[in-house]
């Protein structure tokens, strides 16, 4: 029995209008749990900006999850993401040829980008993902552009080459000391600052990680953006699942943001908000693991 | 005593009627609570029309279907005569059959309205398109291609209705929805114990068979630039009031406390009843308030019911200012919903999950602006309800996205676009109908306004 029949359901035909399938051009296992994606979805390609994010729907039973655009090529857009439930889990197991039934974006507001002199980019572990596209454009901005990109230990670091190249310095750290400097982005980040004038920063990862990060330019004064990741439903800004609390106002990340001031937010919010469906995602996981186990060589096709 | 009345008074005009599921049954399913009239049944009820020779009900319907000349087409038992009269002026009849606030459009001016009950024109409707869909439908005729091109922006009420129109006048209509699904508040909004989903795909179906194109997964103003969009020879934003509004009170970002757009579209739009079979989760409670007194509250409460959960409506006002239809308020009444009206709330309890609303009694006193008697709250009434989860009604306002993204478009005050009597927006070939030009209103309101719109851009076409 091949493995991918039952929750694979994209050939179906949409019950109202066009059939509208988003075809997988490559999948490739970067790290573990971290896949990389180039999709077909040539509305949300040829509009992208960095800083925005899509929304995909595996299939007539899916959830809509909202996964940031990394990269463009042509009509494909790049994906990379973590497996940290049911659906991660199940994207992770189409290949390339395979479909995805509802692809939409680009989503939210683009990075704010000018020339600002000298810009601080820092992705942690899968937030990596987002930054090469803001690094570009920075630098296409006439900024000099500096990235640090920290990750738990060298096998979870990714874009490295690529983001050497559209950054006039690239710093590395890791957790446990394999690869790098032996500690956080932040600590990077605050040597840096001590030592020279930074005007804007990025930050981009975990909610905690960003919280943390945020907190050491503060004093400096920096405006620092941060990228956030609240639970999505819609993404177009008429659910308010998404809503989050910057300088004491409601806003939604998907429509008003995903980036905003870091020295605004509320993170402990954010992370309350994160953990809303715990219980129900857990069920969800263990449902679909189930199956997978059920139908046996569940993994294993990414080469 | 303004406190929660009973209803026994306003029982008479849009009543529930016969045809309903008995509550105790349908609160354990999303299966439609009415099951409509039979065949006998609608002959019947159409017999009584006095087919009069100055139709009231007619100006009572904002898409002027010629409502005497159906009924009669149904009295005389000619079912698709009947059909192919309605689809003259509405392309969604089995939608607006079941959810027009008929006791304030056709049949609230029925001439028989006076002295006994006005004609059940909307079951009628309803009759005779469940029939036609059942037996397979005849599409109204097209005019040969115009070569113009037409964008419809937004799949609700409004964007079907203008693409039907401008697609049988002959332009090229290519409808754009953000969203994985057409219909707009039909497929998101309301519940399909109301609206079951394949009666709204099935009409949709007509709509696009007329051969309007229909790209989902495409927000215009992101996916589509405005410079694409403006490029059309004509425009129609059809965009919705889906803003969800938020009372700004303490607690409101506390885990479980939804707006009620996000908690019917994760239900009706994402299947979260079917969860875990379906991926997307919605919270299950046991004891929920839900706070508005509108169309969108009664079935927020109505969808928290079938989940298993004691519901308390909270309204400001006293019921007979609820502005939801009254069948809905007698249906969600029939299902155990506790109502508590002329109550505040003021504050959301809880830690990092809610437990409880605090509220305060309010009394009704002077006329404001809406006509409405205003509410005042009333000191040292507060008390606390205990709830695991609150649904927020209160309004919500029209999409900001696109409209604020396109140069030189003229808005009002509270968001919406500002159009003339036939849709015209402050750009020439840019027009506008339905919610986001009106605020939150009807479903058959946003369709008047398309069908306006919709001949204004016909004739902008044709050179008139
Ligand atoms: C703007 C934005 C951009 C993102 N970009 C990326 C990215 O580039 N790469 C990546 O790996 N992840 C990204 N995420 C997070 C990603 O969306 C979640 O990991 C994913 O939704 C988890 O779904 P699941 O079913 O696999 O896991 P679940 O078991 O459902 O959830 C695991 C955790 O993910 C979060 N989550 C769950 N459902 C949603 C949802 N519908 N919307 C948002 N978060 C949710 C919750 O906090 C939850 O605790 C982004 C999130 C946002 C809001
Ligand atoms: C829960 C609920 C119950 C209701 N019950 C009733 C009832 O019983 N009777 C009644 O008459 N009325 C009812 N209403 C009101 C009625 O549904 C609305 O007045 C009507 O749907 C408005 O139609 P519309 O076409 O203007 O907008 P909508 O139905 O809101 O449709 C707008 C569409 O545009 C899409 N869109 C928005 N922006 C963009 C963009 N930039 N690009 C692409 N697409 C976009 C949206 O995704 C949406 O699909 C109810 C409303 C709700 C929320
Ligand atoms: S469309 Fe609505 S208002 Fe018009 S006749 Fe039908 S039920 Fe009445
Ligand atoms: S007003 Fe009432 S009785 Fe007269 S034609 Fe219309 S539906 Fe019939
Ligand atoms: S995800 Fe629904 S409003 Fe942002």
């Amino acid at each position: 029995m091949k493995c991918s029949d039952a929750p694979r359901r994209y050939d179906r035909p949409a019950p109202s209008g066009v059939k509208q399938l988003y075809k997988v051009e490559s999948a490739t296992r970067l790290a573990d749990r971290v896949y990389e994606y180039w999709i077909c979805a040539p509305q949300v390609a040829q509009h992208a900006r960095a800083g925005q994010f899509l929304i995909v729907r595996l299939h007539d039973a899916g959830e809509r999850i909202p996964l940031t655009i990394s990269a463009v090529r042509g009509d494909a857009v790049r994906v990379i993401f973590m497996t940290v439930g049911k659906t991660t889990e199940e994207l992770a197991t189409l290949r390339a040829g395979d479909r995805i039934k509802d692809v939409v974006g680009p989503l939210g507001k683009p990075s704010d980008i000018e020339n600002y002199g000298t810009c601080c980019v820092i992705g942690g572990g899968v937030g990596i993902a987002s930054t090469p596209l803001i690094a570009k454009e920075l630098k296409n901005a006439g900024n000099y552009v500096i990235g640090i990109i920290g990750a738990r230990s060298a096998d979870l670091l990714m874009l490295e080459d690529e983001l050497r190249e559209v950054c006039d310095e690239l710093h590395i750290t890791t957790d446990d000391g394999s690869k790098g400097v032996h500690g956080f982005a932040a600590d990077v980040l605050k040597k840096l600052l001590a030592e020279r004038t930074i005007d804007r920063v990025w930050i981009i990862g975990p909610a905690i990680m960003m919280k943390v990060t945020a907190g050491v330019t503060a004093p400096y004064g920096v405006k620092t953006y941060v990228s956030l990741n609240p639970i999505m439903v819609d993404g177009t800004g008429m659910c308010g699942s998404c809503r989050v609390t910057v300088g004491g106002e409601t806003k939604f990340a998907c429509v008003d943001g995903p980036e905003f001031d870091a020295h605004q937010v509320d993170f402990n919010e954010l992370m309350q908000r994160q953990r809303i469906y715990t219980g129900q995602e857990k069920v969800s996981l263990e449902r679909f693991a189930e199956h997978r186990c059920r139908c046996s060589e569940g993994g294993g096709h990414h080469e | 005593m303004s406190g929660s009345r009973s209803t026994g008074a306003g029982a008479a005009k849009g009543a529930a009627t016969m045809s309903d599921r008995p509550a105790d049954v349908r609160i354990h399913d999303f299966k439609e609570v009415d099951s409509g009239l039979s065949a006998a049944e609608a002959i019947a009820e159409a017999e009584r029309c006095l087919q009069c020779k100055k139709p009231f009900c007619i100006k009572g319907c904002p898409v002027c279907i010629d409502i005497p000349a159906f009924i009669r087409e149904v009295a005389d038992g000619n079912f698709p005569a009947a059909a192919r009269a309605l689809k003259e002026q509405n392309m969604l009849p089995a939608i607006c059959g079941r959810v027009c606030p008929q006791e304030t459009q056709c049949e609230g001016v029925c001439i028989l309205g006076n002295k006994e009950t006005a004609i059940r024109i909307g079951a009628i409707e309803r009759f005779v398109a469940d029939r036609e869909r059942e037996n397979g439908a005849e599409l109204p005729e097209v005019a040969r291609p115009t070569g113009k091109r037409v964008a419809v922006v937004g799949s609700g009420p409004a964007g079907l209705t203008a693409a039907a129109e401008l697609a049988r006048a002959g332009h090229a209509v290519t409808i754009f929805e953000s969203l994985h699904e057409a219909g707009g508040v039909l497929a998101y909004g309301i519940p399909a114990f109301r609206l079951p989903k394949d009666v709204v795909n099935a009409e949709i179906d007509q709509v696009l068979a007329l051969g309007v194109r229909l790209k989902k997964n495409h927000l215009v103003g992101r996916s589509v630039s405005v410079d694409e969009l403006l490029g059309y020879d004509a425009v129609f934003l059809g965009t919705g009031a889906g803003l969800p509004a938020f009372m700004c009170i303490p607690g409101e970002n506390l885990n479980g406390v939804y707006s009620a757009n996000e908690f019917l579209t994760r239900v009706n739009l994402m299947r979260a009843d079917a969860f875990p079979e379906s991926d997307t989760p919605v919270l299950h409670a046991t004891r929920v308030a839900v706070i508005g007194g509108g169309n969108v509250a009664m079935d927020a409460a109505r969808v928290a019911r079938r989940q298993g959960a004691k519901v308390s409506l909270i309204y400001r006002r006293g019921e007979e200012e609820m502005p939801a239809r009254r069948a809905e308020v007698l249906h969600a009444k029939e299902e155990g919903i506790e109502f508590l009206t002329c109550t505040n709330p003021i504050r959301i309890l809880g830690e990092q999950h809610v437990t409880g609303v605090e509220c305060v009694k309010m009394s009704l006193c002077g006329i404001d602006a809406s006509g409405r008697r205003s509410p005042e709250p009333i000191e040292g009434s507060e008390f606390t309800l205990d709830v695991d989860m609150v649904v927020q009604a209160i309004g919500t306002s029209p999409n900001p996205l696109l409209v604020s993204l396109i140069p030189g478009l003229e808005r009002a005050r509270k968001g919406n676009v500002v159009v003339d009597e036939n849709g015209r927006t402050s750009i020439p070939h840019v027009y506008a109908g339905g919610d986001i030009a009106t605020g939150a209103a009807t479903v058959i309101e946003a369709m008047g306004s398309a069908k306006r719109a919709a001949a204004a851009i016909n004739a902008m076409l044709k050179g008139e």
